[in-house]
């Protein structure tokens, strides 16, 4: 009996006015019935145009080479008739996009569009379409689904998007769903609520998957079996187990270990890929991870391997690894700064393809705060921070005042040379909470303090100042820079600005900032858009460097990139830490991330801050549920592990700001929640030295006679 | 495993030419995005040639071709093309080729002034509302929302009428009706772009108001703002001639294309075509010269946003 989908010789070709791209090449693999298979890799490697290749869904200039062949049940769909073709679309195999603010037309309801496919395929009435739509939202898990039929867009939140379209794709019972990385956008907790969704859904209808992502803690709990992809084509392709365990692809070992992992040493820096994928209008000769490659040889260069081993373990690699990469494979942070110092300048080591390798072997102690309750007065302060922004139209008379609760007395201390990480799901604050620290915004009610001085009253010059301890990088590289000026200029304005040396001086400057984040001193006459993502990302932490900051606050800085470049920018944001003793506030939704940079980690929940403690503390013994529950979705690359925790974590979404919760905000989450917790709001309890949380039933116990009240500043 | 793995230490030399993330820094991209789009689109071109030959005409034209624009003629009046008047005269004894280029003059300068002035007064106008924001804004807008309510040709006709139009004064009319949707447009660029991040980043630095506008703002509104320039030229060509068609342009001995035009129709029926079909042509060719490369500049921005 044929495979349920049988793809051979894949290879789609793209014209473009650079030339042809050749987007996806020879890719070969099966699909039984009940299976889900792994695509990953990183952006641009070809995953999600496999995907759409599948499909004969191209961009315009794109073909299929002769030799491709996509056989669904022993059926070629390759050369079929669009007409044909149109009727196994959204019918026998169908898809679920990555975004779902765009793959929604915001202007038909709910219920037009889960039907439409029923309507195209089916040739039922509309009446019939209509309660199929009813039927599937039921299974996708959104609630009410009748109430909802008529509901736009707009009107959902991102989780229920998502549902949505999963049951467009379902409405006509595909036998292979593509998911094209459908959990991207979502927060952890929703991530974990839609894949134990798409796999409780595949095991009761018997579906084939397809889940692209470039997430390995997604793969891992999510796959049966992996293809890695690179650069167009198949790297490695195993079952998920033996993928993570004995990988054989040096980019597989590579990609896996520079994801950052909440057991990982702090100390160490995350193992990186250096470089980017390669063009893949003109692809080298060789391998195609050769440049990348730190066993590669001159064979590698000529020769390109081909995909070979045994039928469970193909391989496409001369010099294949065994297993995973050691931890201490990328170093320590302690070398790294040590080797800049003695080893001729961080930007000559940054510049030569392994940025992170140290140059110099040795052990220095770390010019680091370790103990974050030292004694000393803070750097930056927090106190009973508030900002609330009415929504519109609630200032005209007859209408209730009412006004979305983004930050409520939320108080912590930075000190000098430590990062504070802070958590939580989208809507949580923590962004508010950062415009706040900077003075980008300014709270209704508490202060932030630097240094003593209350940074809400400065004004005028004074302000401007002040502005040089404080900087901040931002999440979306892209927007971040202005795309008219060269780089730069973009480095000189702070300079300018702040009327900082003469132009020479600036110069000199801008020069050696670009070299402190290893960028190459002829990028500074590009612009913006001529550099890749993380390149992008290390500009805008050359800027926030230009002033000598005390303080960088960091929003989101890796959420935007690749996972191998997230490990380049993260240890570079360590190595600079180091060198200059600078304090960081890091704000993500990545547990993760939060953790490898953190010292302490503050966790948020609809504009308060629930938890607070050291990264270790937090990790290891979380008192909120909130904490626990965030703390179990983040996805884990490890099968093993993954798949023990399925259908763990937080239930439900955020609720409305504007109307938060009685008492306990999380309540309406929270498994342990109890008739106290909407009465009476919890207050901070002491939960060791430096750890805080705020819940009436925590999940450890808390310290004997905490101080909690006083210290929160509560009445 | 660990005995064997080289790790970044021993992973050889690093690849020359190959620096870490080098990928884009080698293969610069085109340097003038707009320049490099405009060239390859032949609209553009077509336009820009266009506009280059009637200004060389207008402007050159009555260096080589010298004729007597201010003394009446009557003897020489209705001349048919031929001779010394290779399109003829009209009914004061003006050559028509002559006045052509004269009048084109005109319009092409009062374009120019008008585009010009409209756009500098709009789009700071309209970037300084849009990045205050809140009442200041309300109230800026709101003041342009009065100027659209009033109809401009009526306006226009009673201002004409009641003062001897010169071309400067011509231009600050058309200016006052006309600088209205650059300010909109502008306006409504900078609401979008204020909340990008760079525009926070400046504001880090302690970069003030006027820096972000005039930095930050104007140079990235820069592309609608140009391509509402180049309509902006047509309309007051247009405009201009509208006013004169109806005899209330530019006096005499002023000449224009729209004045031309009336004075062309009341001889149609006379057989004398070349007073109406020269300046038709050319008023037109000039008209669609402008649109032609405005819509090619909308094209090219609109790749240039799609590449970014």
């Amino acid at each position: 009996m044929p495979p349920l989908l049988d793809v051979r010789n894949l290879t789609t070709h793209i014209r473009t006015g650079r030339g042809t791209v050749r987007a996806v090449q020879d890719v070969s693999f099966t699909l039984e019935a009940g299976e889900t298979l792994g695509l990953v890799g990183e952006s641009g490697c070809g995953k999600s145009m496999t995907g759409l290749s599948l499909l004969g869904l191209l961009p315009p200039g794109g073909t299929l080479v002769e030799g491709s062949s996509v056989r669904l049940d022993g059926r070629e769909l390759v050369g079929l008739p669009d007409r044909e073709l149109r009727t196994v679309r959204g019918n026998d195999i169908a898809m679920v996009f990555q975004d779902p603010m765009t793959s929604l037309d915001p202007t038909k309801t709910i219920g037009h569009q889960v039907a439409e496919p029923v309507l195209l395929h089916r040739g039922v009435s509309r009446a019939a379409a209509r309660e199929r739509a009813v039927e599937v939202l039921g299974l996708v898990g959104l609630p009410q689904p009748r109430r909802r039929l008529s509901d736009y867009p707009h009107q959902l939140s991102g989780g229920q998007r998502q549902r949505a379209l999963i049951a467009m794709a379902l409405a006509n019972e595909p036998r292979v769903l593509i998911a094209d990385e459908p959990t991207t956008a979502l927060d952890v907790t929703i991530q974990a609520q839609i894949l134990a969704l798409l796999a409780d859904l595949r095991a009761r209808l018997g579906m084939a998957m397809i889940l692209i992502t470039h997430d390995m803690g997604v793969t891992a709990g999510n796959t049966d079996r992996v293809n890695v992809m690179y650069a167009g084509r198949i790297a490695e392709s195993t079952g998920t187990d033996r993928l993570f365990s004995r990988m054989r692809h040096p980019y597989t070992q590579r990609l896996l270990a520079s994801v950052p992992r909440l057991t990982q040493d702090p100390a160490l820096l995350l193992p990186t890929i250096p470089g980017l994928p390669p063009d893949l209008a003109d692809p080298p000769t060789g391998c195609r991870f050769a440049d990348r490659c730190p066993y590669a040889t001159a064979r590698c260069r000529a020769e390109e391997p081909q995909l070979d081993g045994t039928a469970e373990h193909r391989f496409a690699c001369w010099h294949p690894v065994d297993g995973p990469a050691p931890a201490e494979i990328g170093g320590k942070v302690a070398d790294a700064v040590a080797g800049a110092a003695t080893g001729g300048g961080e930007g000559a080591a940054a510049t030569t393809g392994l940025a992170e390798g140290p140059a110099a072997a040795g052990t220095v102690v770390r010019p680091r705060a370790p103990e974050p309750a030292a004694a000393a007065a803070p750097l930056l302060e927090a106190r009973g921070l508030v900002r609330e922004y009415p929504l519109r139209g609630s200032w005209l008379p007859g209408r209730d005042r009412r006004v979305v609760h983004a930050v409520s007395d939320v108080s912590f201390t930075l000190a000098r040379g430590e990062t504070f990480g802070l958590v939580g799901e989208s809507g949580c604050g923590k962004t508010t909470l950062g415009r706040l620290l900077v003075g980008l915004d300014r709270p209704d009610a508490g202060a932030v303090t630097l240094e003593g001085t209350d940074i809400g009253t400065l004004r005028g010059g004074e302000l401007r100042r002040r502005r040089r301890d404080l900087q901040m990088v931002f999440q979306d590289p892209f927007s971040s820079l202005d795309p008219r000026m060269r780089v730069s200029a973009v480095l000189r304005e702070p300079l300018r600005i702040q009327g900082i040396g003469t132009a020479r001086e600036q110069r000199a400057r801008v020069a050696e900032l670009m070299a402190e984040v290893g960028l190459p001193e002829r990028g500074l006459d590009l612009f913006p858009h001529e550099f890749s993502g993380g390149q992008r990302q290390r500009v805008g932490l050359a800027r926030a460097l230009a002033l000598t900051p005390k303080v960088i606050v960091a929003d989101e800085p890796v959420s935007a990139l690749d996972v191998s470049v997230r490990a380049q920018v993260l240890n570079l944001m360590k190595r600079l830490q180091a060198a200059h003793g600078l304090s960081y506030v890091v704000i993500s939704h990545d547990l993760a991330v939060v953790r490898h940079l953190a010292d302490r980690i503050g966790v948020m929940y609809l504009g308060r801050l629930v938890e607070v403690g050291t990264a270790a503390e937090v990790h290891r013994r979380p008192a909120h549920p909130y904490t626990a529950g965030l703390l179990a979705a983040v996805p884990v690359p490890d099968p093993a592990q993954e798949r023990a925790k399925r259908g763990a974590g937080i239930g439900g979404e955020l609720p409305d700001p504007a109307a938060p919760p009685s008492g306990c905000r999380f309540r309406t989450r929270c498994p342990l929640a109890q008739e106290r917790c909407a009465r009476e709001e919890p207050a901070l309890r002491s939960f060791g030295p430096g750890h805080t949380a705020a819940c009436h039933f925590p999940l450890v116990a808390p310290a004997a006679d905490s101080p909690s009240d006083v210290a929160a500043g509560r009445p | 495993m660990t005995a064997a793995d080289p790790g970044p230490v021993a992973a050889g030399p690093p690849v020359p030419g190959r620096p870490a993330e080098a990928g884009p820094l080698t293969a610069p991209a085109a340097r003038r995005p707009w320049a490099a789009a405009l060239a390859g689109n032949r609209r553009a071109l077509a336009g820009l040639v266009l506009i280059a030959l009637i200004a060389l005409f207008c402007f050159a034209g009555p260096l080589l071709y010298r004729t007597d624009q201010v003394t009446v003629h009557l003897d020489l009046a209705q001349l048919p093309p031929g001779g010394g008047h290779p399109l003829g005269t009209d009914a004061n004894g003006y050559d028509v080729l002559g006045r052509l280029m004269a009048g084109g003059r005109s319009s092409l300068e009062l374009g120019l002034a008008v585009a010009v002035a409209t756009t500098v007064f709009g789009t700071l106008y309209g970037a300084f509302a849009g990045y205050l924001g809140g009442i200041a804004d309300a109230l800026m807008m709101r003041a342009v929302d009065t100027f659209l309510a009033v109809p401009g040709l009526v306006l226009l006709l009673i201002m004409v009428s009641m003062f001897t139009p010169t071309l400067p004064g011509i231009v600050l009319l058309l200016s006052l009706l006309s600088w209205l949707s650059p300010a909109r447009l502008v306006r409504g660029e900078v609401l979008t772009l204020r909340t990008r991040e760079f525009v926070q980043a400046a504001r880090m630095m302690g970069g003030t108001g006027p820096r972000v506008v005039l930095r930050h703002l104007v140079p990235n509104a820069a592309g609608v703002v140009i391509v509402s320039a180049t309509f902006t030229v047509a309309d007051s060509i247009l405009m201009l001639s509208t006013l004169s068609f109806l005899g209330l342009g530019l006096p005499p001995p002023h000449a224009d294309w729209g004045t031309m035009l009336t004075g062309g129709l009341d001889f149609l029926y006379d057989g004398s075509w070349w007073l109406v079909y020269p300046p038709a042509v050319i008023l037109i060719a000039t008209v669609v010269a402008f649109n032609l490369l405005g819509d090619a500049l909308h094209d090219a921005l609109d790749v240039r946003l799609q590449r970014t």
